[in-house]
This record gives structure tokens, sequence and C-alpha cells, in this order.
């Protein structure tokens, strides 16, 4: 495996959008671009799976598996057997 | 830092200044050391800066002293209300993914405060990073109020302000150096106690050696990795700390090979090996703890990371840890 973040749960179904742009203000990595007045997704490998696109669009258009991406955080919630992970307590 | 004033007839409105004080730089100062570490907080509730009018501009920050006080000093000169909603203490960005940076403390804080009644607009200013815990278009059917994402970092808020928009840059997150370094006091502080733990364990089957290579290891973790992130070859965090833990245990080992003349080859071969078996694999281990500190990394990419690497670096230590007992038995009966 030379890289554990190219793939990741990122989906984006365009024929659902409807151009509103919200992913493109709220995603910190530039993950989407709009040209032409279309949203795209140009850097799918950079998401980091925050869920901000996904809770912010207004049309369903874009699914995420979202998580910390913490390595400390899912190994105490399986320790604990919490089916949640999250930062702190 | 603040005042309370009762402005309205219900609601209770506290003022705020933009000066960062002696006392608050203390503060800022245990929070990146981890001391106190949950009572960093500010009264959730609404604040005014400056003289607001009911025009005025609304911001939301977290209760965390970090987050509120980089939203008042960035907002100096400007007449502003601040909507602090309780987070508990944690910031921003952290209080988003878990979810109390979310839409219902936001739409609830609204109403308690009482805000439709002080503004006559309809918009809150959200940062950026608080948009993982908020859908900006269930605020506006709830709350009647228009989210509006700022930038990333408070400090582009001036330029926001002026321009009315936040430009490609302002949207990006970046990991500098400086974003880096600002990490470490609070890992140091927080593995002072493991490391002396582990240490001794391993002062009491290795001796000096064992001790100070677990020191260096997790120093290398804590300290090194953060500092040489970008330019450690290859993309995983578990296997940039096994080259990084692998480069530091070069010294031990050519300690263990060279140092000890009363020794048979294959026992100095064996201490060898200790350290090349437990230096990498704390050290790696440690990197990929790190990467929640990252502003980077997928749940996904973790998850993978954590199943590839993570039984490597337990075989790795067990093993360099039953070594490090077996040699020190054998050496108390004189073999």
């Amino acid at each position: 495996m030379l890289n554990a973040y190219l793939a990741n749960t990122l989906q984006f179904n365009v024929e659902l959008c409807n151009g509103c742009i919200m992913c493109t203000a709220v995603c910190p990595h530039a993950v989407f671009s709009r040209s032409n007045g279309a949203v795209s997704l140009i850097h799918p490998e950079r998401c980091m799976e925050c869920g901000a696109c996904q809770l912010n669009c207004p049309t369903g258009a874009i699914t995420v598996d979202s998580g910390v991406g913490c390595a400390t955080a899912m190994m105490i919630a399986a320790l604990k057997g919490r089916q949640e992970v999250t930062c702190g307590e | 830092m603040q005042n309370v004033v009762c402005q309205s007839d219900d609601h209770m409105i506290s003022e705020v200044s933009s000066r960062i004080t002696l006392a608050d730089r203390w503060d800022h100062l245990q929070a990146r050391l981890g001391i106190r570490r949950n009572r960093h907080r500010v009264e959730p509730g609404l604040y005014t800066l400056g003289k607001p009018s009911s025009e005025s501009p609304v911001f939301a920050s977290a209760n965390y002293t970090l987050s509120f006080d980089a939203l008042r000093s960035a907002l100096a000169g400007v007449d502003c209300y601040i909507l602090v909603l309780d987070t508990k203490g944690i910031n921003v960005w952290c209080a988003a993914g878990k979810g109390t940076f979310g839409t219902d403390e936001l739409v609830q804080r609204i109403e308690g405060t009482g805000l439709a009644e002080i503004v006559n607009h309809r918009k809150v200013i959200v940062p950026q990073l608080g948009a993982p815990g908020i859908a900006a278009h269930e605020v506006k059917q709830r709350s009647g109020f228009r989210v509006e994402y700022g930038p990333v970092r408070a400090r582009d808020l001036p330029a926001y302000l002026e321009t009315g928009k936040a430009d490609n840059e302002m949207r990006r997150v970046t990991f500098h150096l400086a974003d880096r370094l600002v990490l470490v006091p609070v890992e140091i502080v927080h593995m002072l106690l493991p490391m002396l733990v582990i240490a001794g364990v391993f002062y009491l089957v290795g001796g000096w050696l064992g001790a100070l290579g677990t020191a260096v290891a997790i120093m290398a973790g804590v300290v090194l990795f953060p500092i040489l992130l970008p330019w450690l070859p290859t993309a995983n965090f578990s296997t940039k700390g096994f080259i990084l833990g692998g480069l530091v245990a070069v010294p031990f080992i050519l300690a263990r090979l060279i140092n000890a003349p009363d020794m048979e080859t294959w026992q100095r071969t064996v201490w060898g090996l200790t350290h090349l078996l437990l230096i990498p694999s704390m050290t790696a281990f440690l990197t990929l703890n790190f990467t929640g500190s990252t502003s980077f990394t997928s749940r996904s990419g973790v998850r993978r990371e954590i199943f590839t690497y993570f039984p490597a670096m337990a075989w790795m230590f067990g093993g360099g840890l039953v070594l490090s007992i077996t040699m020190t038995i054998l050496g108390l009966f004189g073999i």
C-alpha cells in the first residue's frame, strides 16, 4: 500500500447538483471546483472525509462516510467497544 | 476580558474587547501545553465587540479561549456581535467533527440569545471549519438566519470583510511548519509520563542504552516527526515513522555492536537487534497517532494504515521486549 490516502469514500452525483456551490465554500482542500456554472470533483484524492460538503449539500448530491481521521481516536473507540469515533472525551 | 451587561429585556449580552491581555496569553500558553485541558472556556452566549448596531455583523465561535480570542483579536476595530456556542471548551474544527459546534446548538443559541430582536439582518458568519457540524440550509429553515461561511483562519477576516468574499487561499487549510511546531509542546507534555515509565522498564531490561533508546524513539515521534513530516519519504505516516525510527536507532545499534568488548558477537548482535525492533516500532506508533493532529488525513486512510502497519509495530515491539528480557535473564546467569 503505497499511499493509504489516495482512495476515500467521497461520491458526487452531478445529476443531483443544483449548483449552489456550498461544497466549494466549505471544503478546506479545494476538492470541488466551479467552472461554467457547473460544480465538478477536481481533486477527490484530497478529501479528508470531514463531511462538511455532505452536510451542506441541500440536494444530497454528495455522500461521504465522514469521521475523524485520527488513529488514537479509532484505537480508543475499538478498545472501548464504541461505534462512534471522536476526538477527546 | 469581558463585562456582562443587560441589553434587551430577556437576554444577557456581554461586552468584550479585541485586546489580548497578559492573562489571556498565559491562558493560551497553558492551553498549548495541555495544562488544565478542559478549562480554557468562555461563557457561551452573545457578546458585543465595539459599538455594534442592529445592522452589525454576527460571527459565530466556539467557547474555547484560543478560538474565541483568535476571532475577537482579528476583529479589532470592527463593531460586531460574537455568538459563542457551547462546544464544551473544544475548538471549532474538532467540535464540528463531534457535532457540538452543530446545527442544533447554533439554532438554539440564536433563539436563546434573542438574536432576531437584536439585529435587523438575518445572517451569521460561521468559520469555515465549523461546516462539518453545520447544515446551513437547515439553520436557515429553522431559525431564519442564513449561514455565510467565513475564511478558515480568523486573521483573514479583515480582508474577507473588505471584499465580502473568501478567496481560494482563505478557503484552504494549511499545515505549515509553524502549524506543526505549535503542536509539539502539548505532545511532549502528554508523552512525558508514559516515556518515563517505558524508559524505566527498558532500563531494567536493557540498561541505560535501553532507557535512552526509548526516550529517543519517543522524542523522534513527537518532536522530530512534526518538523520533518513533509520531507520524510513515503506517503503513509507509519512508514515515515519506521524510516525515522530506523535512522535514530542507528547510533544505538552501533553502540551495542562496537562498545561491548566483554560480550560475545552473538550477544552484541542480539542487543543491536533489540534496538532495531524497538525504536522504529515505538516511533512509528507515535507517528501513526499523529494523524489526528494533522489537517488532511481521512478516516478511511487512517483505518487502512492501522490494519496494515499496526500488527508489524506490535510484533516488532513484542519481539524487542522479549529479546531484551531474555538477554537480561541470560546476563543474570552469566551467559
